[in-house]
């Protein structure tokens, strides 16, 4: 198992990804977008940053790479994707999960531990937790804002498609827990297979001991072990 | 073949939050300014060449569908003049 770590022009969290990967022992390499997938990809990690200067809106770029009509196919054939904050745009943008991710609703840039309760524990991304488990995973996004259109909505909560939505320290899910304004306080959501997921938190800012105050995002990494 | 700007604007669709916009507005009332709402739009010119106007414009909205504009978020129109 080797995961795929994504590299754009631009990306900035993807030496992070590699070492949060390797100190939870899985193997890990950075991929240069231009130098496609490997034959047959393990995993890819989809990292955090601002591909392209976020130009036209974050993630727009990237999503229109050719290499990721490769992730695209590896996806539907199953092979585990995670799209992290950038990542995670550059996942809505390309169509792999539903819905877009924009402006905060502060218009600020965001960098801060936040709360995020499990909404499903029975995904290769949260196995190691139990439904309804709170966890703390950093964000730093200016465009996080999480929207959908409406029927689209539905449907993605009827299909319990909601990974992670934002709450306090408690679990609950309160407007005041919300960071950055996201519709129904979705922080991450699966796309049509459970294989794949999005979400803006940093799970690989939240798994190194040394560095990190929380170690509550190893879990979601460990989908790749 | 003639020569066609088309201009494509895109907006945010009725009802989604527009905090870029709010900031603008409260800054131009800051200013001294009165009004009661401001909505901001990004505007593409694009110059091609095209057999005519319709094919000038399915082009351009073609652009807009697939990059340009957020379905999910956005609506935009496209208007073609001859260059």
């Amino acid at each position: 198992m080797t995961v795929s770590v994504v590299q754009f022009g631009g990306s900035n969290c993807d030496r992070d990804a590699v070492r949060a990967l390797r100190h939870l022992g899985i193997d890990a390499e950075r991929r240069w977008h231009e130098d496609g997938l490997p034959a047959d990809p393990d995993g890819i990690v989809l990292p955090g940053g601002f591909s392209y200067g976020d130009y036209l809106r974050a993630g727009a770029m990237a999503a229109r790479a050719p290499i990721m009509a490769e992730v695209r196919e590896a996806a539907e054939a199953g092979v585990p994707v995670l799209g992290v904050c950038n990542g995670a745009q550059i996942g809505s943008e390309s169509g792999l999960t539903p819905g877009a991710f924009t402006t905060n609703a502060s218009a600020r840039f965001q960098c801060e531990p936040v709360h995020l309760r499990v909404e499903r524990a029975d995904t290769p991304w949260t196995a190691a937790y139990d439904e309804g488990d709170t966890i703390e995973v950093p964000i730093a996004h200016g465009e996080g804002r999480f929207e959908i259109e409406a029927d689209t909505h539905e449907e993605l909560v009827d299909d319990d498609r909601v990974l992670f939505r934002y709450c306090d320290a408690d679990g609950n899910v309160t407007d005041a827990a919300n960071p950055n304004g996201s519709t129904d306080n979705v922080a991450g959501v699966l796309g049509e297979r459970e294989t794949v997921a999005v979400l803006m938190p940093h799970p690989e800012r939240a798994t190194l001991p040394d560095v990190a105050t929380s170690t509550d995002g190893a879990g979601i990494l460990d989908a790749f072990a | 073949m003639t020569e066609f700007t088309a201009t494509v604007t895109v907006r945010l669709k009725r009802g989604v939050l527009d905090p870029e916009a709010e900031t603008t507005k409260r800054a131009l009332e800051r200013l001294g300014f009165e009004l009661s709402a401001l909505r901001s739009a990004d505007r593409f010119e694009l110059d091609l060449e095209a057999e005519d106007a319709a094919s000038a414009e399915a082009r351009a909205d073609e652009m807009a569908e697939r990059l340009l504009a957020n379905p999910t978020i956005h609506d935009y129109d496209v208007a073609v003049a001859e260059r």
